[in-house]
């Protein structure tokens, strides 16, 4: 018996679940340096996220939405590992499961599940454990290299707190925690989240993803070069150490956002020029923020912000068309 | 060898799987019946010419244009008209069609069948066009335009460049790059005639790169031909796009909503050119054609030169027969081509291929939910927004869909193709085009 269709009858045999695979895949060479860097708690904290939120949809689709079920697609690892990139060492595992929960159901099914979604899920999930629980989300182990069982290190500070604290008028004199030097900062081998420390790791991530077409470079590069070329303005206008663009590019946040928070596919503009748009509009919050504010760090709110002004850019950045050119 | 060109915006690579790219064209034979229709062609109807129990020759006039737009009919066969009523078509509607019971095979005595090579071309350009209206030719890529009407440019448009459409981007399909390695001079040769009737002196024949074969020899023939030059294009689908070749062999665009001379060009198929040499030279009116049988369940995939008219199943038995594995047969190419219920429905002027395709190669996975990851805008070569439109339509938000350009769609179906969620966007497209010429 012969089947009938609609052409075409062709299809690429690359589908959401396979993209997705490449997601967790780009992830994993910063998922083994956090490892190897925060040890043990680092393994608790990737293994707890990610399983708290497959558990959390499943159960949640079953009988909370009552509708089919979606982890196959393997959205759901990718919110976790993300997550748990956004969240030190130390972090108590319950607080990770209400991080998830709101990562999974407040931020992604109860907008309609994946691709429905405003915000990016792992980032509404951090930044909620970030306002309610701030003393925990601020304390950071120190990165012990390869000390697995190493579970009750120091603490130290982030290079972002600690420049964060330099007063601006009296310049590098008053710092007395030493900043870490740069191989470090690009190796991971700095105090912070999980995730965020090695820029090696997430370069690496990044190259894999361009390499399989799964993101353009489009947002990365220019979200990281916009906020390059602010805090480069800023430096060799104030000279303060604060505004060093290379310490700011290689610490924080910026690089897991740019590669894989910003290139959320739900939650960034479809068309390229509307990329461009939102990536600009990333950096340059990121650089208000980090500046600015209170915190240190600006990644998380510049892109939730971003994310919220996406369906307005979809609505007026138009693609053009064959045959406007006359 | 010049640079390599191509389209800019958007475009899919999908497998090629060209089996049958050094397979020779060879002889169908002769089926039994062959059911010829009276439109093969864009436009109305030919006036059928004949009656039951009349005898045809190969060649013989069967029915006559109707209006500007439309085409003569020939007989492919010798042999009695033994049916004149509407049949089902390939995908199952009823078409007028004139059924020809073989007997013998004589051709009309003004048929010129030596495979001598003819290079003076002894008729003027209007001469040049009645004799592609009297062939019956159209456009043989798929669309099936008249090709006089295409070529009678109007008086107030310029076109100064004639491209012959060399690219057969679809997968599986070879009948056109077949065509270009075995009758490579008379294509030129077609060129040049083309080129009279249009009072140009410039033909670029356009290959896609991965036809390595023809590439070399056509351009080894253009060498001796002034006016006639090959261009290689990237390997890229719909880089064989009427709009997509025009804008990679010459960087302008057609305008919205406007025809290919609107941009000073003329796009003309392969077997388009090559039909128009044996109109000219040998007398010979459109009967036959090059199709490539192919797909993952066809047991000899080749390329054949079949009559207009017989059934696709005498192909399909031909090449080893329906296998168990085979889901779905295609006319045509896998992205653009029709899916057919009905094998007994005629090879017409306008089937470039059969395809016996498995679930592995056809079979379409289920819907999943839009992630927003922009692949079909990226794809589309219009530029257009697949999802905007896709989701206008299941909104019925038919107003807003008029700022979305929807009607410049050419249908090629890279957005469906590439989607990650199975999204039948071209689908969608489609229901866009008619909802807005509804409301129009």
């Amino acid at each position: 018996m012969l089947k009938i269709s609609t052409a075409p009858h062709f299809q690429t045999n690359k589908d959401t679940k396979g993209i997705m695979l490449d997601v967790v895949i780009a992830m994993l060479p910063a998922a083994l340096v956090a490892v190897l860097f925060f040890g043990f708690p680092a393994l608790v904290i990737i293994l707890t996220s990610t399983i708290g939120c497959v558990l959390i949809e499943y159960m949640a689709n079953r009988y909370l939405f009552k509708r089919e079920n979606s982890i196959k697609d393997l959205s759901a690892i990718v919110t976790g590992m993300l997550l748990a990139f956004n969240l030190p060492s130390s972090m108590p595992v319950w607080m990770i499961l209400i991080g998830a929960f709101m990562a999974i159901v407040v931020a992604k099914l109860c907008y309609g599940g994946l691709g429905k979604n405003i915000f990016n899920p792992a980032l509404v999930g951090r930044v909620f454990l970030f306002i309610s629980f701030p003393v925990q989300m601020t304390n950071w182990p120190k990165p012990n290299f390869m000390h697995f069982w190493n579970i009750d290190a120091q603490t130290s500070a982030t290079t972002l707190g600690i420049i964060k604290h330099i007063d601006a008028q009296t310049s590098a004199t008053k710092h007395v925690v030493e900043l870490p030097d740069y191989t470090q900062m690009f190796l991971g081998n700095v105090g912070g989240c999980i995730g965020e420390v090695s820029v090696l790791a997430l370069l690496l991530g990044l190259a894999y993803l361009l390499y399989r077409k799964i993101i353009s470079w489009h947002i990365p590069v220019i979200y990281i070069g916009t906020f390059f070329i602010i805090s480069f303005i800023l430096w060799i206008t104030t000279h303060s150490i604060q505004y060093d663009p290379l310490t700011n590019l290689l610490s924080g946040g910026l690089m897991l956002g740019a590669i894989f928070m910003a290139t959320d596919y739900a939650t960034s503009p479809m068309t390229i020029k509307g990329k461009v748009i939102f990536a600009i509009g990333c950096g340059l919050l990121t650089a208000i923020i980090r500046f600015y504010s209170a915190y240190p760090e600006g990644v998380s709110f510049a892109i939730l912000i971003m994310n919220a002004l996406v369906p307005l850019i979809d609505k007026y950045v138009q693609t053009k068309f064959y045959g406007q050119r006359r | 060898m010049c640079k390599i060109k191509t389209f800019s915006k958007g475009g899919i690579h999908p497998d090629k799987y060209k089996i049958t790219t050094d397979s020779p064209i060879i002889s169908a034979g002769l089926p039994e019946f062959v059911t010829i229709p009276v439109k093969q062609h864009i436009g109305s109807p030919a006036k059928i010419l004949v009656s039951v129990g009349d005898k045809v020759k190969v060649g013989t006039h069967i029915a006559d244009a109707d209006g500007i737009v439309s085409a003569d009919v020939h007989s492919s066969v010798s042999g009695e008209v033994v049916k004149i009523e509407a049949v089902e078509g390939g995908i199952g509607y009823l078409e007028d069609m004139i059924t020809i019971k073989v007997e013998g095979d004589e051709f009309e005595e003004t048929i010129n069948l030596s495979n001598d090579v003819n290079r003076e071309i002894p008729y003027t350009a209007e001469e040049i066009i009645n004799k592609i209206r009297e062939a019956g030719i159209v456009g043989m890529g798929g669309a099936g335009y008249p090709t006089p009407i295409k070529t009678s440019i109007p008086e107030d448009k310029k076109v100064d460049t004639l491209i012959v459409n060399g690219i057969e981007c679809e997968p599986f399909l070879t009948a056109d790059d077949r065509l270009m390695v075995e009758k490579a001079e008379q294509i030129v040769i077609g060129a040049k005639i083309i080129n009279k009737a249009l009072g140009i002196q410039n033909a670029i024949i356009a290959i896609d790169e991965n036809k390595p074969k023809a590439i070399e020899i056509i351009s080894k023939i253009t060498k001796t031909y002034v006016g006639v030059n090959v261009q290689v294009c990237a390997t890229k689908y719909p880089q064989g796009g009427e709009k997509q070749l025009i804008t990679a062999i010459t960087g302008r665009e057609v305008p919205s909503g406007k025809l290919p001379y609107d941009a000073g060009c003329l796009v003309q198929n392969v077997g388009t050119v090559f039909a128009v040499y044996e109109a000219i030279m040998k007398n010979k009116p459109l009967y036959e054609r090059v199709v490539t049988i192919s797909g993952d369940t066809c047991l000899h995939p080749a390329n054949y030169m079949v009559r207009i008219g017989t059934p696709a199943s005498f192909l399909i038995e031909q090449a080893g027969g329906l296998t168990p594995e085979t889901t779905q047969v295609i006319f045509g190419g896998p992205m653009m081509g029709i899916s057919a219920l009905n094998l007994n429905a005629p090879i017409t002027k306008t089937t470039s291929g059969i395809l016996l395709l498995s679930d592995a190669v056809a079979g379409k996975s289920p819907e999943t939910d839009c992630i927003r990851c922009g692949k079909c805008v990226d794809a589309c070569p219009i530029g257009l927004q697949p999802y905007l439109i896709s989701n206008l339509v299941q909104n019925n938000q038919i107003d807003e869909l008029k700022n979305c350009h929807v009607l410049d769609c050419i249908e090629c179906g890279c957005c469906a193709y590439i989607c990650p969620a199975h999204i039948p966007l071209l689908d969608y497209c489609k229901l866009a085009k008619m909802e807005l010429r509804k409301k129009n």
